[in-house]
């Protein structure tokens, strides 16, 4: 996806927008709506992830920190400092950014599976910090009584509001991504990718470049967990651990690593998936959970945003 | 296909209707009530007994000709433990079923994550976990308006186990606690609660939910000499941290277990390393061990008997849990009919209300409308509980 | 007193950590087989392991077989399991990226986890110990006899591999495929036959940890994927695809958590191994035993 053309994002925009009204008009659909407040929660963490992973090529099993990071920043300053909650989503952001830098510098030096372990000892240590730090976090229980957002005398309490909210920040994220893959620093992303030597003899900073993909990714994944946060009211640790960094791979590579429509597909599914559609298996669940990532992996090798290519491929012939 | 007459197809026309009218019929002739519970994941073990119960016990109400004639329609979600599955199922419950009152959910922490939202849209709620921040607004120091418990309070057991060691002149004990809620929750009350018994904690350790091991926190703990330990967790690990206290052979170092090992099958696993260990549990547990003349000994008995006879399995605390807070609502919806401000009312102000885990009395002040004497201190003896006397 | 305390409460979690290593280094080998020949890191590893206690559970308890009998009939049934995966998972993957494949190794996890809850449901299992649960002791150091037997059974699998890879055809040409795919296909060796042995031999393994640790930790359908991370752990610390490494790096791994459960905060002994973990990844980014000049010869 080289170029990023106008009218899927205009049509895909729409959209959105309509969701909710479309929803509110069916009340068997209705719980829809925060469902997806959700799936766009998950878009931006995804939309971080695809452009570490798809782009620059490297992996990361550690990305719940993140998010978590900006969660807890907004639900500790807020509760225990009282502070205003936009600057409290500024400060998860920033804190991100120090740790990704401080993390990332070393950890990007190393390759492949090493890489993966080192991110995810990183996201389980983080993890362990909320679980013990039960003065300031609340412990394995979690922090009640995170305050809801307000601009301007303007309340985010309804569940639409809040909706629009989020997608608005999931757009100008989407934009500044898109924008980015097609300049120079998309290019040299992707020499990375597809051979670091002779990225190297090119003359790109391949170090610095991965590291700031890497805060960048990092940055998102806290503003969408301040985003999380303060809609929920409510915060504890088993959100930001392990098994959801695992499932934000699964995300991008269900929709599509290398594309950044595959990233939201992927969130949106799986969203849709586990708060909704597995529930009518029951015990089964988790195995036709399996089943269905199977059948993606070995049919689907470019995700679900491949998909219309093989289609297209298959007719050709 | 070809001799399809048209009379035939009027009549699948007509049969299709029907049908449909069936499907939309309005629902005056029930009342809704939700829950919510982790029936998978990691806490299955609290949401699958308390799922069961709640079914037998609308199903045995339904089975009886309902409340006046309607009969009882219970919604259950299953949360599998995740906090952001309980928010949107209790979004769903509230705004979409439409439902009276919600029990569950199974874990302290799920319930705090969806307090609010039943503050915000009035609806009762009557939670099977046992943390008292869920009826404590830490704000007021007043029980949040719309929520209840059915469990007993961890620190109401820290009270009984620390009265039982009164008895036994034990004051240097060394606290275990999972890194769970429920863990960390237990360690918190008993951190709290131990001076005002002249208690001295002498080690603090902490263990890994899914923790193979706990030789390394006991060893440490062995040359700490201290009288008692205290443990405080669910799930495997409280039976894998009873063999290693016996194989290091640490029995002259009492062993208490919190209310969560109240299960006959924990004693089965420990393979024979849980005799003479002490820990406070409900009358729900131990129906068959309570004189006769206690006054849960018929409810206990009652349910201890449908529940193994269904479901070919021994009843648990949890599944307790899930019984007295289903039929506080069907108590109150007996009572007042189906508006949620009343089935509030009814539950704030109901006493005497004889459960599987204590006798409860609620008021303004108090949403779980037990004392410590909801517990009584048991000790294993040849592998079965028996009371201490 | 205190001083005698002391040195046995150092030996006391000398043996802890040792045990709890050892399974570890069990988990960590399988990863290695299986990495060696294809460079997929098997994510399904610990179900393996969990798969390996609740069969022999089934078994030897339930079905009441003999000790030893039983222990070769659950290695098998495992075995069958490990090659299952390979046959429907990890071979029908059209474009056999190493992420793709990773995938599906996290989607095979969930299958078998899944499964294993519907077949035995979400309650702890109990399985004899081996030699009895009276305890050993030593001066005044209790030892379980399990403990013994864990320990024992990854000395055996190291013997055997260590024959198997140095002294057999099939073994030579498995560390042909791992040295280089390319070369040993071009020698004529089956390499999908190896890769199926590797799952094969990997899924045993798994299936020998989780027997052995049944007696000591009991056993449910959710301990895989813990099991696999700290496997994982171990193999990274000793450098992949070393046997040497992953048993250096799962008794380290042990020694740590047990250790820093003992002396430091209890809450934090996981963390304490993986900041350790790190910091070696840090100062050689191969792990401890790994070479950097093989790695370079792996796709990922």
């Amino acid at each position: 996806m080289l170029r990023i053309h106008k009218g899927p994002i205009i049509v895909g925009a729409i959209f959105i927008a309509l969701l909710p009204w479309l929803f509110g008009r069916m009340p068997a659909l209705e719980h829809y709506t925060p469902l997806m407040v959700f799936a766009g929660i998950y878009c931006l963490l995804t939309i971080g992830l695809s452009l570490l992973m798809g782009y620059a090529g490297q992996i990361s099993l550690g990305h719940a920190a993140f998010y978590g990071i900006g969660a807890y920043a907004s639900g500790v300053l807020t509760i225990h400092f009282g502070l205003n909650p936009w600057l409290c989503m500024l400060a998860g952001a920033l804190a991100a950014a120090l740790v990704a830098l401080a993390i990332g510098t070393p950890a990007l030096k190393l390759k492949g599976h090493y890489l993966a372990m080192a991110t995810l000892a990183f996201g389980i240590i983080v993890n362990i910090v909320f679980r013990e730090e039960v003065r300031w976090t609340g412990g394995p229980d979690g922090l009640v009584g995170i305050p809801g957002l307000s601009l301007f005398g303007f309340a985010f309490d309804a569940i639409v509001k809040y909706y629009y909210l989020v997608w608005t920040v999931v757009a100008v994220a989407f934009l500044f991504t898109a924008n980015l893959i097609q300049s120079p620093v998309g290019r040299a992303l992707r020499a990375i990718h597809t051979s670091e030597a002779a990225a190297g003899a090119m003359g790109i900073p391949i170090a610095r470049y991965k590291v700031v993909v890497f805060v960048f990714a990092a940055v998102l994944a806290a503003l969408a967990g301040s985003l999380y946060a303060h809609f929920m009211n409510f915060i504890n640790p088993g959100t930001f651990d392990l098994f959801f960094s695992i499932q934000l791979i699964i995300m991008i590579t269900l929709g599509g690593m290398h594309s950044l429509w595959g990233a939201m597909i992927g969130a949106i599914l799986i969203a849709l998936l586990s708060f909704e559609w597995l529930h009518h298996f029951g015990e089964w669940e988790i195995v036709v959970y399996g089943l269905v990532l199977l059948i993606v992996t070995i049919f689907f090798p470019q995700g679900l945003a491949g998909l219309p290519k093989m289609v297209m491929e298959r007719i050709r012939r | 296909m070809k001799n399809l007459s048209g009379k035939k197809v009027a009549m699948v026309l007509l049969g299709g209707l029907l049908f449909l009218l069936l499907a939309f019929q309005p629902a005056v002739a029930e009342y809704k009530v939700g829950a919510i519970f982790s029936v998978t994941g990691p806490a299955s073990f609290l949401g699958d007994p308390e799922k069961k119960t709640a079914e037998m016990v609308v199903a045995q109400v339904n089975a009886a000709g309902g409340i006046d004639g309607k009969q009882i329609k219970l919604i259950v979600y299953d949360d599998e433990g995740d906090a952001t599955k309980a928010n949107l199922f209790a979004r769903r419950l509230v705004t979409q079923d439409r439902v009276l009152a919600v029990i569950g959910p199974s874990q302290s922490g799920l319930t705090l994550a969806i307090i609010p939202l039943f503050e915000q849209y009035k609806t009762p709620l009557i939670s099977c976990a046992a943390s008292h921040k869920i009826v404590t607004d830490e704000k007021t120091g007043k029980p949040y308006h719309w929520v209840f418990k059915t469990p007993q309070s961890d620190s109401m057991a820290v009270e009984a186990i620390f009265d039982q060691m009164q008895k036994m002149e034990i004051t240097r004990i060394a606290i275990m606690s999972v890194t769970s809620g429920y863990g960390a929750s237990g360690r918190d009350e008993l951190l709290r609660i131990a001076p005002a018994y002249g208690i001295e904690i002498v080690a603090d350790e902490k263990y890994d939910p899914r923790d193979t091991d706990m030789t390394a926190q006991l060893t440490k703990i062995r040359a700490l000499a201290p009288q008692a330990i205290v443990n405080w967790s669910i799930g495997p690990t409280q039976v894998i941290v009873l063999r290693n206290w016996r194989e290091l052979g640490m029995e002259k170092i009492t062993f208490f277990q919190s209310h969560g090992f109240g299960s006959r099958q924990n004693i089965q696993l420990a393979a024979g390393a849980a005799e003479g260990v002490y820990c406070p549990l409900g009358a729900g547990n131990i129906a068959e061990v309570l004189p006769d003349d206690h006054p849960q000994k018929a409810v206990t008995m009652t349910y201890l008997k449908e529940y193994t006879a269904k479901f070919n399995e021994p009843v648990s605390a949890f599944g307790g849990y899930a019984w007295d807070a289903m039929h506080l609502v069907i108590d109150a919806l007996r009572d007042v009919g189906g508006d949620k401000a009343k089935i509030r009312d009814h539950i704030e102000n109901r006493k005497n209300f004889v459960g599987q885990q204590g006798v409860y009395n609620f008021s303004p002040e108090d949403h779980n409308g037990l004392t410590k004497e909801a517990f009584q201190m048991v000790v294993v003896k040849d592998g079965d509980w028996a009371l201490v006397q | 007193m205190e001083s005698f305390a002391f040195s046995h409460q150092l030996l006391q979690f000398m043996v802890t950590g040792l045990t709890v290593g050892a399974i570890y280094a069990m988990v960590a080998i399988g990863f290695n087989i299986i990495y060696n020949v294809t460079e997929v890191l098997n994510l399904a590893q610990g179900e393996f392991v969990m798969l390996g206690g609740l069969v022999m559970v089934f078994i030897h308890v339930s079905l009441g077989l003999p000790l030893v009998i039983a222990f070769a009939a659950t290695v098998l049934v495992v075995t069958v399991v490990g090659v299952l995966l390979d046959r429907l998972a990890i071979r029908p993957v059209r474009q056999p990226t190493v992420m793709a494949l990773i995938i599906a190794t996290v989607a095979a996890s969930m299958i078998i986890k899944g499964g294993a809850m519907l077949i035995w449901g979400k309650n702890p299992y109990d399985l004899p110990a081996f030699s009895g649960r009276e305890p050993i002791v030593v001066g005044g150091l209790v030892l379980q006899s399990q403990y013994l037997w864990v320990i024992g059974f990854l000395v055996i699998i190291a013997i055997a591999l260590a024959l198997f890879f140095n002294r057999t055809i099939l073994g030579k040409a498995m560390r042909a495929c791992a040295d280089n795919g390319d070369a040993a296909r071009l020698v004529g060796i089956n390499v999908r036959q190896m890769v199926l042995l590797a799952f094969g031999v990997s899924a045993a393994i798994g299936a020998v940890a989780g027997i052995t640790l049944t007696p000591i930790a009991l056993m449910d359908y959710d301990r895989g994927a813990m099991l696999a991370i700290k496997g994982f752990a171990a193999a990274i610390l000793g450098g992949l695809g070393s046997f040497p490494g992953a048993i250096l790096g799962g008794v380290i791994l042990g020694l740590i958590e047990s250790f820093g459960a003992g002396f430091l905060m209890s809450g934090y002994k996981d963390a304490y191994a993986l900041i350790v973990l790190l910091l070696v990844l840090f100062v050689r980014p191969s792990g401890i035993l790994g070479s950097m000049a093989v790695a370079r010869f792996k796709r990922f």
